[in-house]
């Protein structure tokens, strides 16, 4: 990971010897909460239609008490994190030394709506004293360091569907540069509410028939989801000394902006080609070291198209395997970059790429090899998970082995 | 209404919002150490109170109201 960008630098800047594990993994998806049932749910298909964590119940987590004061989105990444800090082991690390950077594209939306609701039927007065609590999206974050009390930097990102990248990407860097020895980092979601359900239709976003299959020449718009990823990094060498298992490292990210359209990527994927070349050049690589791609792969015509254009452009014909599991998981906007960054780790640590679910025939535009049908094996390597947000937000992590 | 059916009615409507235990609900009862609820769950229950019992109570009657008993007798007191 680079910490200059220095051209007269002999090796063209100064790259940080701190390496950055993936120790720990806490999900709440759409195919099943914890670490083994969403990796199962990747190879089982799934109906049509928007996509809910079904019957999620937040008690194992929170007491009545605190479910008044925590939206949706927030009681799934509470969720999250504790799974993830129980995968991860004790990491017995000072906690100003451990910080938590959460993304999330709304934060409760859901809240902030039901108060509107009461507000003009009820009156203002009685908005609820929580609805600032319940529906900023920084309470995220905040109620997992609360949960955990760590007291490291606390931050949360909101680049629409770029989110989780983002954050995971902002707290690799401060373990790399020595600020943090571990961070908890990901996503949450919880934004399948009436008006965004509107919005999103009224847009052309959202698939008509509810079928999520990216990359695919009948694809039509995306389907809805929810779900929270919480992924725990730590500096390498602790990791090791304390025997964690580690996943993969995080070796490179990069960000950048459109500056194009507050919905449409840059025409020709420019934006997200140049984000990926970024990120490969932070992990100090060449193309030809990426083994496999987790695509953004949304299932809507202009991101399918312009990722893949991207691709094209980067890889030419040796394209390494492709897929987008938002075929199975539909699209949990802030949270997606978090489940994705998960589905990575659980490739490196199944030998398996997922299938893009749903996905017949791909588009003829797309010169990229896409895993569809049956999963591939996963040899080594060094992988590329990319997300792009509305507003022209794109987010790449490269992702190496445990060694 | 007469003050042990109001208070049952107040005890009723405390345990609902706050999710404490019932027998906890005594006018003793200190909301920060024995209820263990911040000012924001009072005002909570304060308007869930209003409703109830359909009265006013303004922020500014909130002052030095720390126990359960104060919060009954300034209800009760705009029966």
């Amino acid at each position: 990971m680079r910490l200059t960008w220095d051209s007269s630098h002999p090796d063209g800047g100064l790259r940080a010897t701190r390496k950055v594990a993936v120790v720990g993994l806490g999900v709440v998806s759409v195919v099943g909460i914890g670490k083994d049932q969403f990796w199962k749910g990747l190879f089982k298909s799934f109906p049509a239609g928007v996509k809910h964590v079904e019957d999620f119940d937040p008690s194992p987590w929170l007491n009545p008490k605190e479910l008044r004061r925590y939206d949706r989105f927030n009681q799934f990444g509470i969720a999250a994190a504790d799974l993830a800090m129980k995968d991860a082991g004790s990491l017995n690390l000072p906690s100003d030394k451990v910080g938590v950077f959460m993304g999330t594209g709304v934060g409760g939306l859901e809240s902030l709506e039901n108060q509107i609701i009461l507000a003009q039927t009820r009156g203002y007065n009685r908005v609820s004293p929580f609805l600032v609590p319940l529906l900023m999206t920084n309470a995220g974050a905040a109620s997992i360091a609360m949960r955990f009390e760590l007291r490291g930097p606390c931050e949360t990102t909101s680049t629409a569907c770029a989110s989780s990248n983002h954050a995971i990407a902002n707290a690799a860097h401060l373990i790399a540069t020595g600020r943090c020895d571990a961070m908890l980092a990901g996503g949450q979601e919880a934004a399948i509410t009436p008006a965004a359900t509107a919005g999103f239709t009224n847009m052309t976003a959202i698939s008509s028939c509810g079928i999520s299959r990216p990359f695919d020449k009948a694809r039509d718009g995306f389907v809805q989801a929810e779900g929270a990823g919480v992924l725990v990094l730590e500096e390498y060498e602790h990791a090791i000394s304390r025997g964690a298992h580690i996943y993969a490292l995080i070796e490179g990210t990069a960000s950048n902006e459109d500056a194009y359209h507050i919905t449409a990527p840059l025409p020709g994927g420019k934006g997200a080609e140049a984000c990926m070349r970024l990120a490969l050049d932070d992990a100090g690589i060449t193309p030809t070291q990426i083994t496999h791609i987790n695509a953004h792969g949304t299932s809507t015509p202009l991101n399918d198209l312009s990722e893949s254009q991207a691709i094209y452009s980067i890889f030419g014909d040796d394209c390494p395997p492709v897929t987008s599991v938002k075929g199975t998981l539909g699209h949990a906007l802030g949270s997606a970059g978090a489940l994705e960054a998960i589905a990575v780790a659980l490739t490196y640590e199944n030998g398996m790429i997922p299938v893009t679910a749903n996905t017949k025939e791909v588009d003829s535009q797309m010169k990229i090899d896409l895993v569809t049908d049956s999963p591939r094996k996963f040899e080594s390597g060094y992988v590329i998970s990319n997300s792009f947000g509305f507003g022209g937000h794109n987010s790449c992590l490269v992702f190496g082995p445990a060694r | 209404m007469d003050r042990d059916e109001a208070f049952s009615k107040f005890k009723d409507c405390t345990v609902k919002v706050l999710h404490v235990e019932p027998e906890k609900v005594v006018p003793e009862a200190t909301f920060a150490e024995d209820l263990e609820i911040d000012s924001l769950d009072l005002v909570e229950l304060v308007m869930a109170l209003e409703d109830e019992f359909s009265v006013t109570v303004p922020e500014s009657d909130l002052e030095g109201v720390d126990t359960v008993g104060k919060a009954f007798d300034l209800v009760y007191g705009k029966l």
